[in-house]
């Protein structure tokens, strides 16, 4: 589902460029659970977020679903990222002012999807997380786990192909990470591309395909 | 996004800053109530001239003594006085066909006692075509009865405040009272609160006007009053007074006549341009508050990077993120300028309170420019924090916690 052929990605640093990626070539599929993994600093991030269609290649080609989105406008990476990929950060990332619920239905509400809609699709979500009393609390009436969950359900209301975890029990403490990590999990089985990066290596090992990113490059990519 | 949606979630960001939120508005609404209310005073002032000269009769011609135009040719010899507009020439103009009713008008300070009281009050000399053309009235006894200007008949006509002032609870109607040097009887009380640009009627003495001429020992009238038959003929009235005048003062233009509605004319184009100034002086400050609109929401977009880059990154594509602040920047303006109209039509409402007799009330123009121009440089100054929101890169918006 997903193919990047000779993507790399240069910053500029003072004149300098530095390349955070180098020339990868990776072909994910479809439900696929993998981890990538590296130590600070490999570039891993900066795969994810090219991966998610936030940072742009400087090189190289992308296809997902066949389509070719290194050519898109920005309003069309926009509709992309809006329809086939959720993103789950470190920092959660919830809009502080808003509830749970309204925090969830953010990305339905920019797409401009009717409020009954919204409503019943969210409360659809957060039975699922297990926060459905916490529905009309806002971020900082919630503990750190509700808080990813909170952001994991924002991800998935869109129904996305793919979701992206960006080091998504960074923040939390072991038990929340364990829970946060199954809720992933969970949705995985039912069939959604689960991509998390990390640089625990007990996380990784939950993942059936493992990629180590080292300086830029796949050093290793074992599938279990 | 539907429109209901940016709205909802344009009021929650207000709400989730209020501080902000309130800061804003007071500005905003400290512009329009400024144009608001001091446009409500011009406008109130001009009103008040126009109602004034109105009240005059819109017949009206006034004719002074002197020239107040140039005209070409030599300049006049030092030592050149205008003539004196004499009593005599006022009585000729009453003969002009077009002319209905002529008051000569004479004026000067005098003393005037009843027995111990006594005080200085303003004595007009004039006749009795003065009450028509001064639209006064009498609310006890009679006007002026001068069939003969000439005549120096010893009665006199007082303002309800000078009959208070002078004969207390007593009747003062037939008594006499003593006017600097003179004696008249007094045959009439004018009706309260009667103005005449803006001068009060309440303290005056209205005596004939060859009493109040031998009183201040003077020839030339202040002026003369000259109601014509028809607005229509004000020209031509005019030219014959002119005329008349000229063939008295062998041949000289030594008097001014202008037409009530030249006054009214120029005293509304003064008021006009000092309500224009005002309001001007007041726009700068709802500059000022466009200016602190894009302040602050300079200061929201780096406040809320970390939001903009969700919210690009859970699709927001740049032109929706632009509608978000631009509709916060609009909304905050647009309350705030609202607020601020209510608050300037309270203050226009407080000062009519204050000032019963000035019209005061805002014009609905300056209304409108003023809601329009703040709402105009809310989203005129929102346009670049709201750009700047849209370019954000995601990726360094969410890096930051």
């Amino acid at each position: 589902m997903i193919r990047l052929q000779g993507i790399s990605r240069e910053f500029l640093v003072g004149d300098q460029a530095i390349k955070a990626i180098k020339d990868i070539d990776l072909s994910l599929d479809a439900g696929e659970y993998v981890a990538i993994m590296g130590p600070s600093g490999s570039g891993k991030s900066t795969l994810l977020n090219v991966i998610g269609l936030l940072d742009r290649p400087t090189a190289g080609t992308y296809l997902l679903t066949a389509q070719d989105v290194t050519q898109l406008s920005d309003n069309e990476i926009a509709q992309v990222r809006q329809t086939k990929i959720g993103f789950v950060f470190q920092f959660f990332h919830l809009v502080p002012r808003l509830t749970a619920a309204e925090n969830i239905a953010l990305p339905m509400t920019l797409a401009g999807i009717p409020p009954a809609q919204r409503r019943e699709r969210v409360t659809e979500v957060l039975e699922s997380i297990g926060l459905s009393e916490r529905a009309h609390h806002r971020p900082d009436q919630l503990s750190g786990g509700q808080r990813q969950r909170v952001a994991i359900a924002r991800a998935t209301v869109m129904n996305p192909s793919v979701i992206l975890a960006d080091e998504p029990t960074g923040n939390l403490d072991s038990k929340s990470g364990q829970d946060v990590l199954r809720i992933l999990e969970l949705l995985n089985e039912q069939g959604i591309m689960l991509l998390v990066v990390t640089h625990d290596p007990e996380i990784g090992a939950r993942a059936r395909r493992r990629i180590r990113i080292v300086d830029g490059a796949i050093e290793s990519d074992i599938q279990q | 996004m539907t429109i209901r949606d940016v709205i909802a979630f344009t009021i929650r960001a207000l709400q989730g800053f209020w501080v902000r939120t309130m800061l804003m508005l007071t500005a905003m609404a400290i512009g329009v109530a400024a144009v608001v209310m001091l446009t409500a005073l011009g406008e109130g002032a001009r009103r008040f001239v126009a109602e004034q000269f109105s009240a005059l009769g819109t017949n009206l011609l006034i004719v002074l003594p002197g020239r107040s135009e140039t005209t070409g040719g030599p300049p006049p010899l030092l030592g050149e006085t205008p003539r004196d507009l004499t009593l005599d020439d006022a009585l000729e103009l009453k003969r002009i066909p077009g002319v209905r009713r002529v008051a000569p008008v004479s004026l000067g300070n005098a003393e005037v006692s009843v027995g111990a009281r006594n005080r200085d009050v303003l004595i007009v000399g004039t006749s009795g075509d003065y009450q028509h053309i001064r639209q006064l009235n009498i609310s006890q006894g009679r006007f002026l009865e001068t069939p003969d200007p000439r005549r120096m008949f010893p009665e006199c006509v007082i303002g309800a405040e000078v009959r208070k002032q002078m004969f207390g609870i007593q009747a003062a109607l037939g008594q006499w009272l003593r006017l600097g040097d003179r004696r008249c009887r007094v045959v009439g009380i004018l009706g309260t609160e009667q103005h005449s640009l803006g001068v009060s009627m309440d303290e005056i003495v209205l005596v004939p006007v060859s009493l109040a001429l031998a009183m201040f020992n003077k020839e030339s009238l202040f002026r003369v009053l000259v109601e014509a038959r028809s607005r229509d003929r004000l020209t031509q009235t005019k030219d014959a007074i002119l005329n008349v005048i000229r063939s008295r003062h062998e041949g000289e233009d030594d008097v001014t006549v202008i037409a009530q509605d030249a006054v009214l004319a120029t005293f509304d184009k003064i008021l006009r341009a000092l309500t224009y100034a005002v309001a001007g002086i007041a726009a700068i400050a709802l500059a000022v508050a466009g200016v602190l609109i894009m302040n602050i929401m300079l200061i929201a977009v780096t406040q809320r990077t970390a939001e903009i880059g969700l919210l690009k990154a859970i699709g927001a594509p740049p032109r929706q993120i632009t509608l978000l602040f631009l509709s916060e920047a609009a909304t905050l303006s647009m309350s705030g300028a609202v607020m601020g109209w209510m608050i300037g039509e309270f203050g226009a409402w407080v000062m009519a309170q204050a000032y019963p007799d000035v019209p005061i009330g805002a014009p609905a123009w300056a209304v409108l420019a003023a809601l329009g121009v703040a709402l105009a440089t809310g989203v005129l100054f929102g346009i670049l924090p709201a750009m700047r929101a849209a370019q954000l890169d995601p990726v360094t918006a969410l890096s930051r916690r």
